[in-house]
């Protein structure tokens, strides 16, 4: 008998944290024909792997602040560093690009039941693929910039954090490229669950936050 | 147990192929033994280097045997010259810290049980799971590779004080090639563990079984979700941490060399760092760390207690309540690390109020364990009499720490053998006896096999003993002032306790042979010992529910219903039995008979 | 098998506590003015965390003795109190403990660390490198000349790098190997590192301070008692750690003045 996750997903109580064993959910016949797996209410646990994820990259990036904050009042050789232009270019296609994943990913219609595509336009899809490359190569252009006037990695604290950050949020931003990629392949052969798109749209939207965190940052500071 | 149908979503296939079954596992189980078999090797490798120090410590310039066939050069005639030794300390505590404590109670255990507790078939992402053991198999792989490396690894020690670590070779050997490796090496393993806690807490939130509510978990599921959290946090920060060291030696930079410094009558080429940044990010890390090794013990020992005294401990809540605590101070007492570091005086005086206070939680832990024996029906076996030791390990190395918690006192401990006793103490003894309870509980489960019991308390009786002999005296040492980390005890003050470190060698060669019959057991008894039950313990928790050693999707394609919680011992069962199972019919749930 | 554990447990909690109440191996005798708040500290601890150590190692033996091995005929029991009454004597001894113990500490590192040192404290430097301590008195003019770093040459015994032919302040500093100080002065203590981390630990002085390189930190104490002690480096600083020692003498006040005008010759 087909059966519709979202009804039993509404009737079944969901599990509450702490209380002894005296809170018992409402009695259960084992032999009542409904088919389901995970624990009542629980979000798939890709959305809640993503938070974990997202918590680690932020942890990442906090250390790395503390070590600018603390560097910058250590020594007495900090050079204000001039942020190459090109940088708020790219982060206007950075935040295009997750304008492009939500619109694919609001037309996007699982079918029913086994998680099959019914449609999507992989245009957007593919825009945003476009565009996150498009970032990654002005982030290049930009370091580019930099060592044309001269200022490399160690030429001074200022250019190390600089160099360090960007490319700590290029490498994660090629990542979630990736993640995208298999998005992609996914579509293609029509498998493609709401919820790894889910997964892959937060993380998207998660470079654009940490990224524009990071401008703020550079500006403010170096 | 109730028999509902699988979800195809979840299901995987059986594993075909040696490959797939045994090398490139997706199964938790197998990935949970091939950390074990990663711990086993990092521990002896450990246990050696430690030998090694012990006997050059008692008998400084005596040739040690062995050690001139592998280095000539570090040990010309065998006898150990001061650059290896600290190269060979150096090892011990990483291959210690980051591969055996973090890796066998966390990663072996967690792995293999954290899923079957909750009633899951397998962790959420198997390919991100078995990721991360190969990642952290070549995360050893490159710490190791050091051995082999030019001049040897680096001889900073495990927690790689700047700028020793930084400025490269011009300050000794191992410290070019030999510290860029440890670094990548310890950075590739953060990212492992991270990716261990990417399955450990969404399988703890969202693969829970039907019926198994947060307060119906194990302990050991808590401690593992716990531990999970702060590893999150934890090597998150030691990773950049790893990676701006190595900038500092291959790309110029100066994140922690200071200016104007002369090593050898060179002015080092780098200028304007913090030397104090390095210790702030590595003890932000290096505090929550002795905690990720320590609770997934106290999970352990909680629940192995339980199951030996055949009574539920005094309050699952407060247990709960109080490793949550200590998981939550653990970010606010990393100072106490560097009261004498040259940090703001007023800086050490805030971090020591929680490090003081932390002590409560813990002791709220050990009385209600205490508590609990009273009037229990304590079994004696193997597990049990290592869970026991592990409380009195922990009382002992808590109580050390009490000192050290005290800026003042610390003024004459600091970088003394006290530091040294009291770390060993809760790492190398109480950590490691929770991963041996857990041995013994757990090694039916595994391999469907009973352990010989006459050999685990043989071996308990030994180590328990020994591990006594070798670190109480180490307080004994700090309390003379006696300095850490050196090669050798030249100073007209220290003379005098040379014997007191050649009776401390002599027990840990005999406690580290007593290791071998527990090696000997696991592997004798893997193949001829006794075929084990589903239930040898008269568990109550979802593990005993299945076979000996389980089918390879855990609860053989139904999904366990749970209602009872995981501590009903001590009843009086309509079976006749004094335990009622997790997942056990509804109506079976009798409270615990009156007390006296 | 239990009741062995119990014995053994106790023995071994007794036996720890032998070399501590004997005083079998302890810490050079105090010859510092401020070491007392130190001592007292410690010893308040001791008594405290013996008596902790002491009555749960005894209670988990008894405990053990006495419920190891019971049958079913025997009932379940709840220890008085309970676990509330747990977690309140958890809170009320250790609580008091940390209140004591945190408030007598923050007294002591007080005075080693919030109070500066007096108008007519000794300045004193020491310098420390791979692998040993040199020390430097400013001399008449009561002033230290610059460190110049691309001057320091461990070779030629140029240990601060010192231009006595261009900085005046440098001309009459005293380089010496040995710390001296006269007893009953207050000695400032400024410390800096050529190289990497050290520390300076004289255990009979109650006194540890890390060098932190790139910035320059001070400590202060006074000698109350006449004799010769060890200075040792209590931070990883490469193969030579382990010798890595100076001794710090304390004389009268005459045998001090002859020494630093011998030391002053030598310049």
């Amino acid at each position: 008998m087909p059966v519709d996750v979202n009804e039993i997903e509404k009737s079944v109580s969901t599990p509450r944290l702490g209380g002894s064993g005296h809170d018992r959910p409402p009695r259960m016949n084992a032999n009542d024909g409904r088919l389901r797996a995970l624990q009542d209410g629980s979000p798939p646990p890709g959305s809640t792997a993503i938070w974990v994820g997202i918590a680690a990259i932020t942890m990442t990036f906090a250390a790395l602040t503390s070590a600018l904050v603390v560097r910058q009042g250590s020594g007495m050789d900090w050079q204000r560093l001039a942020l190459p232009n090109i940088l708020f270019l790219n982060t206007l296609v950075l935040l295009v690009s997750s304008v492009t994943l939500e619109l694919f990913r609001r037309d996007f219609l699982p079918a029913t039941g086994n998680g099959v595509t019914s449609h999507a336009n992989g245009l957007w899809l593919y825009a945003t693929l476009a565009l996150g490359l498009v970032f990654v190569g002005g982030q290049y252009v930009a370091w580019k910039q930099l060592q044309g006037e001269g200022v490399y990695l160690a030429s001074n604290p200022s250019s190390s954090f600089f160099y360090l950050l960007t490319a700590a949020h290029a490498l994660h931003v090629l990542g979630g490229l990736g993640g995208l990629l298999y998005i992609v392949t996914k579509l293609q052969r029509t498998t493609l669950r709401k919820s790894t798109l889910d997964v892959a749209t937060k993380y998207w939207h998660f470079m654009d936050v940490l990224w524009v965190y990071l401008l703020v940052l550079l500006w403010a500071k170096l | 147990m109730h028999n509902m149908p699988a979800d195809p979503t979840l299901h995987h296939a059986p594993p075909q192929g040696f490959i797939r079954k045994y090398v490139f596992s997706l199964d938790h189980k197998v990935i949970g033994k091939q950390y074990y078999g990663l711990g086993l090797l990092a521990v002896f490798t450990g246990m050696v280097l430690s030998w090694i120090m012990r006997i050059h410590l008692g008998w400084t310039n005596a040739p040690v045997p062995g050690v001139g066939f592998f280095t000539p050069v570090g040990a010309p005639g065998g006898v150990i010259t001061p650059e290896l030794y600290l190269q060979i300390m150096t090892m011990h505590a990483t291959l210690m810290v980051f591969f055996v404590l973090t890796v066998a109670p966390f990663a072996a255990y967690g792995n293999f049980f954290l899923p079957i507790q909750v009633g899951a078939e397998d962790m959420p992402f198997p390919h991100f799971n078995m990721l991360s053991f190969w990642v952290t198999f070549v995360a050893f792989c490159v710490l190791v590779s050091s051995f082999f490396v030019g001049d040897g690894p680096t001889l900073a020690g495990w927690t790689a004080y700047a700028p020793l670590s930084a400025v490269g070779s011009a300050a000794g050997p191992g410290q070019g090639t030999g510290q860029v490796l440890w670094a990548a090496a310890i950075g590739i393993f953060c990212i492992g563990q991270l990716l261990g806690s990417l399955n450990f807490i969404p399988t703890t939130l969202d693969l829970r079984a039907k019926g198994m509510t947060f307060s119906r978990m194990p302990y050991t599921v808590w401690a593992w979700f716990i531990t999970s959290l702060m590893g999150l946090t934890a090597f998150a920060v030691l990773m950049p941490a790893c990676v701006l060291l190595i900038l500092d030696h291959v790309a110029g930079t100066s994140f922690f060399v200071a200016s104007n410094l002369v090593i050898n009558d060179q002015l080092v080429p780098h200028a304007g760092g913090s030397t104090l940044l390095w210790q702030h990010l590595f003890w932000f890390f290096g505090h929550p760390e002795v905690y990720i090794a320590i609770v997934p013990g106290m999970g352990i020992v909680s629940h192995v207690l339980s199951t030996n005294l055949r009574r539920p401990l005094l309050s699952y809540k407060v247990i709960i309540g109080s490793i949550l605590t200590i998981a939550f101070l653990s970010y606010m007492v990393y100072g106490h690390h560097m009261f004498v570091s040259g940090m703001n005086p007023a800086s050490s005086l805030a971090f020591s109020f929680p490090t003081l206070i932390i002590t409560i939680p813990a002791t709220i832990i050990v009385l209600i364990w205490l508590g609990s024996i009273y009037k229990s029906r304590l079994r004696i076996n193997s597990a049990s009499l290592f869970a026991l030791g592990f409380i009195s390990m922990f009382i002992s190395g808590g109580i050390s720490g009490f000192f050290l918690a005290q800026p003042t006192i610390d003024i004459m401990l600091h970088a003394t053998y006290f530091v040294v006793g009291h770390f060993h103490l809760v790492m190398a003894v109480a950590a490691i006896f929770g991963i041996f309870a857990g041995t013994y509980f757990w090694y039916p489960k595994m391999f469907g096999r009973m352990l010989d019991e006459r050999l685990g308390k043989l071996h308990f009786w030994l180590t328990f003993v020994g591990a006594y002999c070798i670190f109480m005296p180490f307080h004994y040492l700090g309390f003379a002032a006696n300095v850490r980390r050196y090669q050798a005890f030249v100073d007209d003050y220290t003379i005098h306790l040379i014997p007191v470190h050649r009776f401390i060698t002599v027990a840990a060669l005999v406690t580290g042979a007593a290791q071998f019959i527990f090696f000997y057991n696991i592997i004798h008894s893997r193949f001829w010992g006794k075929p084990a039950p589903d239930n040898p313990w008269e568990g109550t928790s979802l593990e005993w529910t299945i076979p000996s050693p389980p089918p390879f999707d855990n609860f053989g394609g139904k999904h366990p219903i749970v209602t009872h919680d995981a501590y009903q011992y001590g009843v009086d069962a309509p079976n006749g039995k004094d335990y009622v199972m997790q997942d056990a019919p509804e109506d079976i749930a009798p409270r615990a008979p009156a007390e006296s | 098998m239990a009741k062995l554990l119990a014995v053994t447990i106790i023995l071994i909690a007794i036996g720890s506590a032998i070399p501590i109440w004997g005083h079998y191996w302890e810490a050079p005798a105090d010859v510092s003015t401020h070491g007392h708040l130190i001592d007292s500290q410690m010893s308040d601890t001791m008594v405290e965390s013996g008596i902790c150590f002491l009555v749960s190692q005894i209670v988990l033996a008894v405990f053990i003795w006495k419920y190891a091995n019971r049958g079913r005929e025997h009932a379940i029991g709840r220890i008085p109190g309970g676990a509330l009454g747990l977690v309140l004597l958890a809170f009320l001894v250790v609580g008091s403990e940390v209140i004591a113990l945190g408030v007598l500490g923050t007294r002591a590192w007080a005075e080693v660390y919030f109070n500066p040192p007096g108008p007519n404290a000794m300045p004193v430097q020491v310098q420390a490198g791979q692998f040993a301590f040199y020390f430097r008195y400013p001399g008449p003019d009561g002033v230290f000349g610059p460190i110049h770093p691309d001057m320091i040459s461990e070779a030629t015994e140029y240990f601060f790098g010192l231009d006595t032919t261009h900085d005046a302040a440098a001309k009459d500093d005293i380089v010496t190997a040995e710390m001296d100080i006269p007893v009953n002065r207050e000695i400032h203590l400024l410390m800096h590192s050529k190289d990497l981390g050290h520390s300076f630990f004289v255990p009979a002085m109650r006194i540890q301070q890390d060098f932190v390189p790139g910035l320059d930190l001070s400590l202060h104490f006074t000698g109350a008692k006449i004799g010769r002690y060890e200075i040792v480096c209590t931070q990883l600083c490469g193969l030579g750690h382990y010798n890595m020692k100076a001794y710090l003498s304390v004389l009268s006040q005459d045998d001090f003045d002859k020494w630093l005008k011998q030391e002053a010759a030598l310049q």
